[in-house]
């Protein structure tokens, strides 16, 4: 994995592994976590910036398509998880931000396996 | 606990579940359509088709539509069986999520309707059986 994806999935996983407190304690995230979470977002955005980059270089025959794809989807994640977790403010709605932030360094290891079946 | 509705408790995170798979199902098939299709039509209409399939389930689960819930989350289960038994493993190009039984995607999509149906069937029941007081917990 590139040095970019590598910190993503660790900041998710920290971050995992806090919501994982959050809800075993039975609290509701607070403005640390979410300002996290605004923090992992533009890690994203950064990735999806670069990832183009790569994309539209010699990139040596990728799949682009599935490669942008797994780009703009990560951007979806984390945002949608939040609105939809704010619905209701429980242990479901944090569990909703954790599979959400579970999921960061899945798509992380996908584009990793996609540019590495070049 | 709130009150009892699919998309509430567990039902929430299960709904997101979905949606995750919706985007990503349906986004796979679009992919594959775009660039290959002429490759195998079949295969990736199936993979189109589990999108949809996911794309309805969220929302009847996010909406309440228990009877439509129940029925696609029937056919999420029918589609992992049957694909996952016919599929080929080595075929990764082709594949669906429900190729492998959903191995490509941790085995979730197996695991997925059968949560689905229990959650319902849960919900059901409880609807049914369960006095107007708190309830207690497990089951």
């Amino acid at each position: 994995m590139t040095a970019l994806q590598i910190v993503l999935s660790a900041v998710a996983l920290v971050i995992a592994v806090w919501l994982v407190v959050l809800i075993v304690m039975d609290r509701q995230p607070g403005d640390v976590l979410y300002g996290a979470l605004g923090v992992l977002e533009v890690g994203l955005v950064v990735q999806l910036v670069v990832g183009l980059v790569m994309v539209f270089g010699d990139h040596g025959g990728v799949n682009v398509a599935a490669y942008v794809g797994y780009l703009v989807g990560a951007l979806a994640i984390l945002p949608a998880a939040f609105l939809w977790s704010v619905g209701e403010r429980t242990r479901a709605g944090t569990g909703v931000l954790l599979v959400a932030v579970v999921v960061v360094p899945v798509l992380c290891a996908r584009l990793h396996q996609l540019w590495g079946a070049r | 606990m709130s009150n009892r509705s699919t998309r509430t408790g567990l039902g929430r995170v299960l709904v997101f579940v979905y949606g995750l798979f919706a985007l990503a199902a349906t986004a796979r098939a679009l992919v594959q359509l775009a660039t290959q299709a002429s490759t195998a039509p079949v295969a990736y209409s199936l993979s189109l088709f589990s999108g949809i399939v996911y794309i309805v389930a969220t929302w009847a689960l996010a909406t309440e539509h228990r009877r439509l819930a129940l029925a696609t989350i029937g056919v999420e289960l029918t589609g992992v069986l049957v694909i996952g038994t016919l599929s080929h493993p080595s075929d990764i190009d082709r594949a669906s999520v429900w190729s492998d039984y959903g191995n490509g995607y941790g085995f979730v999509p197996l695991v997925l309707p059968l949560v689905g149906l229990w959650w319902l069937w849960r919900l059901g029941r409880d609807s049914v059986v369960q006095p107007p007081r708190g309830r207690s917990s497990g089951g």
